[in-house]
């Protein structure tokens, strides 16, 4: 590929970026402008942006459900991503956000419930299972060495 | 025996795992709301009618209400209002209604108006919530909901979709009973 072509390219995927941006824009035009929150509500730390993203990449949106609050561009989901934007800059610990939604929208607000008397059979099942499964074979092949050889 | 018995058994509990899970009454998507028997979270919020006024729930500390969560952007509540306003009629308990801005913007206050002036005012007062954190406070993620609040002021249940005479009859008004009502 020549020169030419790739700055075609280039001019092309800018178009194309930008466009996707403005109609994303009409979108998220709702979203109030970013400050430690910038004017956007974006947030200026690098390292609190990366708690956040995690965070956000952990809480489902209730709207649709099988989104993150990171991914999906329902209404509540980005006052959800205001909210946690908020709590990171006034310096909350990831704890503290996650029970925040969960004493509102209860533990099926996160992808991955915590260990808990109430959710200790999901995260048992497939070790139940595997019991199960041990049990079944052992109780078969022990049955079948008892069997007289005939053949 | 137990070859007989345990497919037998398994078999019995998927029944029931069925006629549970593929009940077309059950809203799979409507959630167990963490809120109930806890306190309702407290909000102070403009009257959408009258910005000078200030509607509160520490206000209705005493009394039984139902609180109803909108927005004129939302289909099943036009379907809802002629519901509301035949139970407003009965004037049972007050009911606040809570108008949630989605957008965040100011429009929503005017809308909420025309629509309360041309389809009828079935709310004793009706607060504005144009950053949709009281919305956040309740829980709230699909309007329409209903809560009822008890006179302690804690949320004792919470209806989520329009609100239909037989969800007030077969839901609300037993718990009103219970909870003895506490004025209109």
């Amino acid at each position: 590929m020549n020169r030419r072509s790739h700055s075609r390219l280039l001019a092309l995927a800018l178009a194309v970026t930008v466009t996707l941006g403005l109609a994303g824009l009409g979108d998220a035009c709702a979203e109030p402008p970013a400050a430690d929150l910038d004017a956007h509500g974006q947030l200026q730390n690098p390292e609190l942006q990366a708690r956040f993203e995690r965070i956000a990449k952990e809480l489902r949106c209730l709207q649709c459900q099988n989104e993150s609050i990171a991914d999906s561009n329902a209404d509540l989901a980005r006052d959800l991503r205001r909210q946690v934007r908020e709590m990171l800059s006034a310096g909350k610990s990831d704890d503290a956000i996650f029970a925040f939604m969960t004493d509102r929208y209860g533990e099926f607000v996160r992808f991955a419930p915590p260990l808990s008397p109430k959710t200790a059979l999901i995260w048992g099942a497939p070790f139940l299972a595997l019991l199960l499964g041990v049990a079944i074979i052992y109780r078969v092949v022990r049955q079948r060495s008892r069997m007289p050889l005939d053949e | 025996m137990w070859k007989f018995l345990l497919p037998f058994a398994a078999f019995v509990a998927l029944v029931v795992l069925f006629a549970f899970g593929l009940n077309p009454k059950r809203d799979i998507h409507a959630l167990p709301s963490p809120l109930i028997g806890k306190p309702a979270p407290e909000f102070a919020l403009t009257d959408v009618l009258d910005p000078s006024r200030v509607v509160a729930n520490s206000t209705l500390k005493g009394q039984v209400y139902v609180l109803n969560v909108w927005g004129t952007w939302c289909v099943e509540c036009r379907v809802e209002h002629e519901e509301l306003l035949a139970i407003s009629q009965q004037h049972v308990v007050p009911i606040i209604g809570i108008d949630w801005s989605v957008d965040h913007g100011p429009g929503e206050r005017e809308k909420a108006k025309q629509w309360l002036e041309r389809l009828g005012n079935p709310y004793s007062q009706v607060a504005f919530d144009q950053e949709g954190r009281t919305a956040i406070d309740f829980g709230v993620y699909a309007a329409p909901e209903t809560f009822l609040v008890d006179r302690q002021g804690n949320v004792i249940f919470k209806h989520i979709s329009g609100m239909t005479q037989e969800v007030w009859e077969k839901e609300f008004l037993p718990r009103i009973a219970a909870a003895g009502k506490g004025g209109a």
